[in-house]
């Protein structure tokens, strides 16, 4: 077994909602480690959005450890999270979140404009991060020009360009016909046999099924986590 | 993420919502230029209106007082007076006014402005003569029956300025040789009383012609513009001490005048530029509104750079660069747009108006005062929004 990079211990997330207290997450423990593909499965409301959150340094647990590559990012400011999240991850979201007006290059130098590379050597990254997902001839394009798929690349593109520790991927396919889904979760397991760690979130089993381990969510809490021919077997 | 990126993302962003960006920069482009234009406007009246008051003597300081049987002035004690402060003053007249109808064979002239001056009065009015000579010494000594004629009454009455010279005209019906003749004063007009339709006798002749005894009237020159208060009070102290009351005399000075007129119309120029700087505020205003919605519109947007490791100072800067860029080419069109507009009103007004640096500076730097003042509040807004919510943001 290799190094952890995510270690989740006793992660408690309450909120208050309307006098009501609400466990997002329920006390949930989570160890990933490097070079892994594991997929967090749960229905809408069962908390795996704010497990997502949390290990992508968007939130910050309301008790509970968290650990990022050693480093305590669940007490963390928000100067350090920015940090955190520029560096060591790189997110692939379901409406792909590119920014309509600027084109392919400009979008996926954006987390390495806002960690301080050069003009040349971020251009340099960028191109080759698009080379990767095949769309170095489009670079000029805005993203209404290109299908959902490309669009999809395009983040993927971005979410690599950092360089970062961990991908984290939410509904990756949510918004793709099933041809182009085949297509981005192909390219989501390459990169994972090239070394990369890989946290997929999604509601959906056949899609969880493509990672090598199943984490599933339920009311805040983990009641599933194994490798996916045991996850299969429940089903 | 440096100051120079923010820029090119600042202009980016305007360039991209071309309408929207000239809509916010519109209310500061009427702003700075109607700043401008009051104010230069004004300027230009009040440069016309010193010139003016200039022309007519900012050194004079005119006397006026009125002689009783107990306690009066003499011509000789004036005299005496301005002999003793030769350093203050460099020329003096007695001035008596008459009112009377001049006559030359059929011909009348009723409007004309007859004056008893002494012989430095031409030089203290800074005239030159066109032909002939003007007063002397020595006309005034023996109440010589001369005068010098303006430019209007020589051609009126003689139909040339050679063909007076020489000439007896009468005044109320005494009988006064022409012995000279002004240069013509206004360009524009030659009428009846004005500037050239003057008359200029020896002042002991023109008090025999008034049968008063005393003269009332008095005009000084300073010899220095800076010592306009200082000869006052002396002209004010001497005849004090002849007269004990302050209401028996006047001593007034032109240069005060002008004082007067420069602070009542640098009054109006900055009441006028206030109510042009509420138009800034306006267009400030204008540029927060715009700013607001530009963040409530550009929420997710917001997210995915804070997702992506955006700092809050770089939210920050981006869009208080936007506001600030967006104001100060406003800024830029407006000083543009006010200078052009000096200038043509200007020169339909008649006015040598041109826009004052100072109204440039000051608008200007309001305008980039207003996109930093009123982008920091949308910005702050916008840098503090929480990730999550941004990216949920539809």
């Amino acid at each position: 077994m290799s190094e952890p990079l995510i270690e989740l211990n006793d992660i408690y997330k309450i909120y208050q909602l309307g006098g009501e207290e609400v466990r997002a997450s329920d006390g949930v423990t989570l160890t990933i480690c490097r070079g892994e593909f594991v997929a967090i499965v749960g229905k809408s409301g069962s908390g795996k959005s704010t497990l997502m959150n949390i290990i992508g340094a968007l939130d910050v647990p309301s008790s509970g450890t968290y650990f990022l590559g050693g480093e305590d990012v669940g007490n963390m400011g928000d100067y350090q999270l920015a940090k955190v999240r520029n560096k060591m991850i790189g997110f692939i979201f379901q409406q792909y979140n590119l920014l309509p007006k600027l084109n392919l290059l400009e979008n996926v130098e954006l987390p390495l404009l806002y960690s301080g590379i050069g003009a040349d050597k971020r251009k340099e990254k960028a191109i080759e991060s698009l080379r990767r997902v095949g769309l170095e001839e489009k670079w000029r394009n805005l993203p209404n020009q290109l299908s959902g798929g490309q669009q999809q690349r395009a983040s993927i593109a971005r979410a690599l360009a950092g360089n970062p520790s961990l991908i984290l991927a939410d509904e990756p396919t949510g918004a793709l016909d099933s041809k182009t889904s085949r297509e981005v979760l192909n390219f989501l397991k390459q990169l994972n046999e090239e070394g990369n760690t890989i946290v997929m979130i999604t509601h959906d089993s056949a899609i969880a099924m493509e990672a090598k381990r199943v984490v599933r969510v339920h009311d805040g809490k983990i009641n599933f986590d194994g490798d996916v021919n045991e996850y299969s077997a429940i089903l | 993420m440096n100051i120079l990126q923010s820029f090119k993302m600042a202009i980016k962003s305007i360039w991209g919502n071309k309408m929207r960006s000239f809509l916010t920069m519109l209310g500061i482009i009427i702003g700075v230029a109607s700043v401008i234009i009051l104010v230069s406007l004004v300027n230009g009246q009040m440069t016309y209106m010193t010139e003016q008051f200039a022309s007519m003597g900012t050194n004079q300081i005119n006397v006026n007082v009125s002689n009783l049987s107990s306690r009066s002035v003499t011509v000789d004690e004036m005299y005496d007076f301005y002999e003793d402060n030769q350093g203050l003053f460099s020329q003096m007249t007695p001035k008596v006014s008459i009112s009377a109808t001049i006559k030359s064979g059929t011909e009348t002239l009723t409007d004309t402005t007859v004056t008893g001056v002494s012989e430095q009065y031409l030089e203290m009015k800074d005239q030159t003569l066109d032909t002939g000579r003007f007063l002397q010494y020595s006309d005034i000594l023996s109440r010589q029956k001369v005068c010098v004629a303006g430019y209007y009454v020589a051609w009126d009455l003689f139909g040339g300025v050679d063909k007076a010279i020489g000439q007896t005209l009468k005044i109320d019906g005494t009988s006064y040789q022409i012995v000279g003749v002004i240069s013509r004063q206004d360009e524009d007009n030659m009428e009846a009383g004005g500037t050239d339709d003057v008359l200029y006798l020896p002042y002991t002749s023109a008090v025999r012609q008034t049968k008063n005894a005393n003269v009332s009237n008095y005009v000084f020159a300073t010899a220095d513009m800076d010592h306009t208060t200082e000869s006052k009070t002396a002209i004010t102290m001497f005849l004090m001490g002849i007269f004990k009351d302050d209401d028996l005399f006047r001593v007034s000075a032109m240069s005060e005048l002008l004082d007067s007129l420069n602070s009542m119309m640098s009054m109006m120029s900055m009441m006028l530029g206030g109510i042009a700087g509420i138009s800034l505020l306006v267009a400030g205003v204008g540029v927060m509104n715009i700013m607001l919605v530009s963040v409530t519109e550009r929420t997710r947007e917001i997210g995915i750079r804070k997702a992506l490791g955006a700092q809050k100072r770089n939210i920050m800067q981006q869009f208080v660069i936007e506001a600030a860029v967006t104001s100060s080419l406003g800024g830029v069109i407006g000083i543009v747009v006010g200078s052009i507009a000096t200038t043509v009103i200007g020169s339909f007004m008649g006015l040598d108006a041109t826009p004052t640096p100072g109204a440039v500076l000051i608008s200007f730097s309001v305008s980039v005062g207003i996109g930093l003042i009123f982008g920091y509040m949308p910005a702050s807004r916008a840098a503090k929004l929480n990730p999550i919510d941004a990216l949920r943001s539809e």
